[in-house]
């Protein structure tokens, strides 16, 4: 029997500019977590809306992009990172990035995190971070090390539950 | 004034002094295929209904032991293994970026699947949508965003895949499989509809 799914689990709105934004207390009752972030850095911010999770800031994460700027495209990998850089924010467009946390509650397996991003001034990015850690992910936290996320930027957290 | 209170599903209408109508939720959980110790060749999802729209399949899945680092993640559907799907890759291997296709194909590739050799803890993973699955009057087109990363200098990617299978035919049945190997234990799949409005 098909059953309903795609709930809405937490949404953020920025209210005082800040370098990390966290939604805690995420329950391990869905398959899959699904974030929107929309919106801005703080003036002269260019680059990256980066996750961590579970409050780890050790050199736990690696990610590889895939970027495109419009005439050329690239490709880069970071290992051994203390974030997972695969998202985008600017601070001159509204930008948007989506991520997707597959399998996140799993205790078996090492996160993978698909990513998309998007912002106004044609840069597109598709993502894949991971985190070497087999515990289910409670939080989730966006970050930027060299800027603030701005005011009006906002998170919405959704679960999806598989039968 | 007080307010109505009813529910539809699992969705409330809220309103004041009259009822206010809420469409139930349009995403739903159809199937899931987990594979289990000793692992197994595919994973299918047979006797699909055309009751939606679109399709979603969301999945992380590795292979057996193939010492070839990853092989490509296949597709085939109502049991089709003629040569009548197309497959175009959009790719990121750390270091560049490159495009591919290919025609005449007997299956489209969906994503990366690594092998356990080199980790047993590290998946691929893909989320993939086939939209109008069940119309008959169109040919279907996939579109996958796909990925394996392994903190690896050399291993890993980051994909986007299309995929179009030549046959107006509504879709009931998907295939999913590692390209001449077996899906690994914890490898999962699980396919969603996602309702049109009726």
């Amino acid at each position: 029997m098909p059953t309903p799914t795609y709930n809405c689990i937490a949404t953020r709105t920025v209210e005082t500019a800040a370098a990390t934004i966290t939604i805690e207390s995420i329950p391990a009752t869905f398959t899959d977590l699904i974030l929107i972030v929309q919106g801005t850095l703080s003036s002269g911010g260019t680059g990256s809306a980066e996750i961590r999770v579970n409050g780890d800031t050790g050199s736990n994460y690696s990610a590889t992009q895939l970027d495109g700027g419009g005439s050329t495209a690239a490709s880069y990998r970071d290992r051994n990172t203390t974030s997972s850089n695969i998202g985008i924010l600017r601070s001159s467009e509204q930008s948007n990035s989506i991520f997707h946390f597959q399998n996140y509650a799993n205790t078996t397996t090492y996160k993978t995190i698909l990513a998309r991003g998007n912002d106004g001034l044609g840069y597109i990015r598709a993502a894949v971070g991971l985190w070497r850690n087999t515990n289910a992910i409670n939080s989730i936290s966006i970050y930027n090390s060299s800027y603030t996320f701005a005011v009006g930027t906002t998170l919405s957290l959704y679960g999806i539950k598989a039968e | 004034m007080s307010p109505i209170l009813d529910s539809i599903g699992s969705v409330k209408a809220y309103g004041w002094g009259s009822f206010v109508a809420v469409a139930p939720p349009a995403f739903e959980s159809i199937a899931t295929v987990s594979v289990g110790s000793g692992g197994q060749a595919y994973a299918e999802f047979t006797v699909i209904p055309s009751t939606y729209k679109h399709l979603q399949i969301r999945a992380i899945a590795k292979v057996v032991n193939n010492n070839a680092i990853a092989v490509n993640g296949l597709m085939q559907f109502n049991s089709d293994t003629g040569s009548n799907y197309a497959r175009h890759l959009l790719d990121g291997n750390g270091s560049s970026a490159s495009a591919s296709g290919s025609s005449n194909q007997t299956s489209i590739v969906v994503c990366p699947f690594p092998d356990n050799n080199l980790s047993t803890l590290m998946f691929g993973s893909f989320v993939l949508d086939i939209p109008d699955y069940a119309n008959t009057s169109k040919y279907k087109t996939i579109r996958s965003l796909s990925a394996y990363e392994m903190n690896n200098a050399t291993y890993g990617a980051i994909r986007l895949y299309s995929g179009l299978w030549k046959n107006t035919n509504a879709i009931t049945s998907i295939k999913i499989y590692g390209d001449g190997k077996n899906l690994d234990q914890y490898s999962s799949f699980a396919l969603y509809g996602i309702k049109g409005v009726e």
